[in-house]
Order: C-alpha cells, then structure tokens, then sequence
C-alpha cells in the first residue's frame, strides 16, 4: 500500500502528542502534583500512532493501565486528560477515575483498565456487536505481554477465533511485566504463538516504528473488515522509564545499559530521521509541530490547575440511573 | 522476664515474621507477582529468595487464580503456600479458586485435607492508589464460609496474627493495610509471637461508649477515644483484629458494659462487615443498648480516587461525630 506524506505527517503528529503529553505528566508527578499511580507510555508511542493511525475514527479500543497513549493517539483531549490525572473534577471521570480508569465514547475509546487484561474480553463483545449489526467497524485491544498470562485474555482469544469475530489483538511487548522479564513468566519467546494457539493468525513488527505498524495495522484491519476474523500483532517495543513513574524506586530489574541501547531507537528520532531523510520535513517544521502541541499541553495543564476538585455531592452521582448513590 | 521488643513498620513485621517462618518450617513456599528478586512492590517479601532461593520464594507471571489455584495443589502435597495477590482488587481474577476451591475443600474432603493456606493481600485507601487498588472487600470475603479473615492494626500484631496464619490448618485471608505499611510503628516481640485467631483486642478501656473497628481504622479510633477522654467521655475501642472468626464474647462484653457502640469500616455502608457486627449485638445483647448503634463508613460508591480519597475513608472528624451523635440519643 502507498503511504502519503500526509500520512507520514499524521503519525509523527500522533507520536508527538503522547510525548509531550507524557513528559509533561512525568514532570508533574515529579513533583507531586499528580496524585496516584501513573503509567508512562513514553517510548511506546508507535504502536499506538501506528495503530490507531490506521483507524476508522469510530473503530472501538480498549486499553491498558498505561493507557494515554492510547487515547491521545486516537485523538484525546489534552484538557480533560490532563485534569484527570490531576484529579480534578473537569477530568475524564470528573476527577473520580483517574489515570487508569479514562474513557472517551466519543471516540470509541471503551476505557483504560487498572485491572490486567481486563480490556480484551470487553474488545469481543464490541467486535461481536460490530459482526451482529453489520456497521463494518472493527475493534481493537491493547494489552501488555504480561497480560498474555492472564486467564482473562485466553477466553478472550479463543472466543474472538470461534466466532470469527473483527478484532484486532495488539500486544505491546516491552519484555517486561512490572519487573518481570517476561523469559521469567512464560516459556515462549514470541507472544504471537499465542495467537497461531487458538487459530487466527499475526505478525510480529517493529514497534519503534511507527511506519512498521501502520503498515502491518493496515494490512491486518484490512482483512479483518473484509470478515476473515481476528488478527494478532506483536510489537516488540519497549518502555523508557519506569514501570509506574518516571524513576521509580524498584531493584535493578533491567540495565541502564539496556534502556540506553533501546533509546537509541527512540520512535520520536527514527521516523524524524526518515521524514528529514525523505525531503518530507525540515528540522524547523518538525520543531513547529512539536512548539504547537507543547502549547496545548501547557494549556491542558493551567486549564487543569485552575479547575476545581470534585465535591462530596459530585463523589455520591452516577452510580444508578437515577445519578444518585444509594 | 521483660520480652525483648524492637520498634518495627507494620511492613518490617511482616517482612520478619514471613523470614522467620520461612526458617522455621520448610514446606513454606512464598508465591506471588514480583514476589521474589523484586522483593514485592511493597517490599513484603524482601530477602526471602535470597535467603531461601527460587524454589520456595516464586515469581509468578500476571496470573492471580494461577497462583490461588495453585495454593490449593500445593498444600494438597504437603507444602504450605504463602501466596501474596499484590493488591487486594486483583483478588476478584483469583475469586473461584478462593471462594469455589479454597474455601470448601475441608468441608468436601470431611477434613481429610488441612486447607493450610495463607493469601495475603494490601488493601484499603489513604495513599491515592486508584480504584480496585484501595477497595476494602473484607465482608465480600465475609461471605465465604470457610475462609478466615484476619487484620492486623499494629505491627506487633501484624506478627503475631500473621504466624498464626500461617500455622493455621484453615486457609487464611490475611489483609494489610496499605496506609499502615509505613504508616504505623511500635514495639513488635524479637522472639515468636503467635496471637490465637479470634481474639479480639480492647485497646482501650471504656465506660461510656465502645468504637468497635479492625484495620487501619483501630488507629482513627484511638485517637478519637483519646482526644474524647478530654471532653469527659470514656471511650472504649475494640479491635476485633479478624472478622472470621469473630470474637463475639469480647464483643458482647464491652457493648454491655458499655450500652452504646460505633462501628468504623472503610468499606462502602451496605453489606459492610459492620452491618454483621450491628446484627451480632443485636442477636446477643439488644437488651444493653441504650441507644442504636452506629456506623462510619466509606460510601456506596466506586472508590474514588485522587483527592476524593480524603471525603471517602473515615477520619478522625466523622468518627468522632457519629460518637457524639450516639452520646446524645436517650
Ligand atoms: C489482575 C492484575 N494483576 C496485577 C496487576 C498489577 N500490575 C499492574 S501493571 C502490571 C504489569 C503488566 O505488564 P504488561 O501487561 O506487560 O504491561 P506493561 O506494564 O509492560 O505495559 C501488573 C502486574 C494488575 N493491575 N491487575
Ligand atoms: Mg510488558
């Protein structure tokens, strides 16, 4: 398939919103102003550009517990992400969620999960609701390679195969669970076997590029919306901080040699590099984009400093219909 | 003969009496996610794989009925497996092999087979961890019969309760407050110290009004009963320290002798393990009470995360209303 120059923009774009986005919610939790846990998705990045690149804006997906990227590449708000994480009561979840627990059904984005693998058996039920009505959408679950060991994501494999159902599996393989190597928690070395298990097939692809996925998203989701059931990808990528924060406190699970060699392949650098290479983009229109998206994310930041917290009343709706608690 | 006692973290108690154990009887078998050459994410099983080495400390993957599952296997062999579900929430994936396996097997096998299997679990808010990491599902667990449920509220006890968890022929859901890992010290036993399950504890005496509570929340309340004593009522506070077993003779006692009582939960008011407490006093000494009972609780709602936290869990202000609220009734 042709890839335009527009689309090449449209990835770097992408990429570029969850980056900044990220390292300024890294800096702010530096800093204490983001209460709980957050999940930094930075180095990551072309797997969600990628994927949610070759989407129709009203494909579903269900995502993870480091799950802005996901959101943000599919077009998130920065405001009302940005308060959320702070808390507050313009947030996603009117500041009562937090960063694990964002949804944006506008978007089709079914929601982030605090809970491992949670996501993917809800990405079937949207993929069968896609198949029943005949709408052509597709869905699509994001989920760890940790999460692949979970009971919850076999269920959901083998009843998207049965059913032949328009779902796309992408698992973002970061080697690591927590601080768990994944040689350590599963015996196979590619997680796509899983896949070839219940009978649907998958690829494995560079997840440092965002082209690489996009194409392989492409190709995949083609078939898939032409009824030949689900599709795996792996993408191999990996995460630049720490599991949960930006410098964590953990043992010395990993090398810091390992993250430098890893950093060397920076998404950000390697689809920069091509789009410089190419003649597509100068290094002042790459810095345009990025002044223009850092602008908004400081706007997402004072619009969330300046919004309120929620209050006990607003704690107590929207548990039943009726919008009260009992 | 004055113990020896050293000043410990609820989170070095639990560490030193799993080490302790884990030295003592061999068929101890630590299992968990990150459990061994991470130490746990709360450093609760630090230095156990390096003093006992990865067959008995096992790092499992991302597979919470896995790991209760195979408590159960394990212990049918023989072993006696200290599983860990790294945050209480997680403990929904694990719920069949706790509640459908675990559970029943002493009553299926006509006690042939010592459930001797201890899962433990950090639970319950105040340190802005998010939804599913802070719930308080103690009474979800309630439910079950055949699982005891155990919560320490001080260091010291979290060692003495959790050696007998650990010994205990039925399994065991052993709770530990996220809020107290750090948050509470004292003066913990150097030597073994094992407190018999199902013994509550009167932390303070009283005469006037009981605060009935477990957890982190014994902590609230003494401090309640403290600064209540200077306004010339007698608080008393009851540690329940499990709710299965529940010490319903220490119980009835101080709610008697006392005539009006508080329960402090952090869970969400209904079906909370305090509405079990309120039914018990009712069932064994209505005919004391000179004014209802009451309760403090979490809402019923999903537990809130970020700065909502702080009008969710119980503090110190609305505990202290409802025991003035209750002071008050003829
Ligand atoms: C059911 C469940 N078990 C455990 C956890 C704790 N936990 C949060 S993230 C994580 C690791 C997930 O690994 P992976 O799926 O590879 O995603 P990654 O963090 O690497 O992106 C774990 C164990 C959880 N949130 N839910
Ligand atoms: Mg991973």
């Amino acid at each position: 398939m042709e890839i335009t120059d527009e689309i090449l923009i449209d990835l770097y774009k992408r990429m570029v919103r969850v980056r900044l986005f990220e390292e300024e919610a890294g800096r702010l939790a530096e800093s204490a102003r983001l209460p709980g846990f957050l999940h930094l998705y930075v180095g990551e990045e072309a797997v969600a550009a990628g994927v949610c690149g070759a989407l129709e804006s009203q494909d579903q997906i269900t995502s993870t517990h480091r799950g802005h990227g996901h959101l943000l590449a599919k077009g998130g708000d920065f405001n009302r992400m940005m308060a959320e994480l702070m808390g507050k009561a313009t947030g996603y979840c009117n500041g009562k969620g937090g960063s694990m627990h964002i949804c944006d059904l506008d978007l089709a984005m079914l929601g982030a999960n605090g809970i491992v693998g949670a996501g993917v058996p809800i990405s079937v039920g949207a993929a069968y609701a896609n198949k029943l009505t005949g709408n052509g959408l597709i869905s699509v679950s994001f989920f760890g390679d940790g999460a692949t060991n979970i009971g919850a994501f076999h269920e959901a494999a083998n009843m998207a195969a049965a059913l032949s159902l328009p779902m796309l599996f992408v698992c973002e393989n970061n080697e690591y669970a927590e601080y768990s190597p994944r040689h350590k928690t599963m015996a196979i070395t590619d997680v796509i076997e899983r896949a070839a298990a219940y009978g649907f097939p998958g690829a494995i692809v560079d997840g440092m590029d965002c082209v690489a996925v996009f194409e392989a998203a492409s190709l995949a989701i083609e078939k898939i919306r032409g009824g030949e059931g689900p599709m795996m990808l792996e993408c191999k990528t990996y995460r630049f901080y720490d599991h949960v924060g930006v410098k964590g406190t953990a043992s010395d699970y990993r090398t810091d040699e390992e993250v430098e060699e890893m950093r060397k392949r920076d998404p950000l650098v390697v689809h920069e590099t091509r789009l410089i290479e190419s003649g597509i983009m100068d290094a002042d229109s790459i810095q345009a984009i990025k002044d223009d998206i850092q602008k908004e994310v400081d706007i997402s930041v004072e619009f969330a400093d300046q919004s309120p917290f929620p209050e006990l009343e607003d704690m107590l709706v929207d548990v039943y219909t009726n919008g009260e608690s009992s | 003969m004055s113990e020896k006692v050293s000043e410990l973290s609820m989170l070095e108690a639990i560490n030193e009496t799993l080490h302790s154990e884990m030295a003592r009887d061999e068929r101890i078998v630590v299992l968990g996610e990150d459990v061994g050459r991470n130490g746990g994410v709360f450093r609760a099983t630090e230095g156990l794989i390096e003093k006992f080495g990865e067959n008995r400390v096992v790092d499992t993957p991302i597979s919470e009925a896995a790991i209760a599952g195979s408590a159960v296997g394990l212990a049918m062999a023989g072993l006696v497996p200290v599983a860990e579900i790294q945050f209480l929430g997680f403990s929904y994936q694990a719920m069949h092999q706790i509640a459908g396996q675990i559970a029943r097997l002493r009553y299926r096998t006509q006690s042939r087979f010592e459930p001797q299997i201890t899962i433990r679990a950090p639970f319950g808010g105040g340190v802005r961890t998010p939804e599913l990491h802070s719930d308080s599902l103690e009474a979800q667990f309630a439910n079950i019969p055949g699982l005891k449920i155990v919560l320490p509220a001080t260091a010291s006890d979290a060692k003495g309760l959790l050696t007998s968890a650990i010994r205990d022929p039925d399994p065991v859901l052993f709770l530990e407050p996220l809020r107290g890992y750090r948050g509470i010290r004292d003066l913990v036993p150097d030597e073994e110290h094992a407190i018999p399950l199902g013994e509550a504890n009167l932390v303070k005496k009283g005469d006037d009004i009981v605060i009935i509570s477990w957890s982190y929340q014994v902590e609230l309340s003494k401090r309640v009963a403290e600064s209540l004593e200077e306004d010339g009522v007698s608080v008393a506070v009851l540690d329940l320290r499990s709710i299965v077993p529940l010490d319903v003779e220490a119980l009835t006692q101080i709610v008697a002798h006392c005539g009006r009582a508080v329960v402090v939960q952090e869970a969400p008011e209904t079906g909370g393990f305090a509405s079990e407490i309120i039914a018990t006093i009712n069932d064994e000494c209505f005919w004391s009470l000179e004014a209802p009972v009451a309760r403090v609780s979490g809402f019923d709602v999903p537990y809130p995360v970020g700065m909502l936290e702080n009008l969710y869990v119980p503090d110190e202000a609305r505990i202290r209303a409802a025991v003035l609220k209750t002071m008050e009734e003829e």
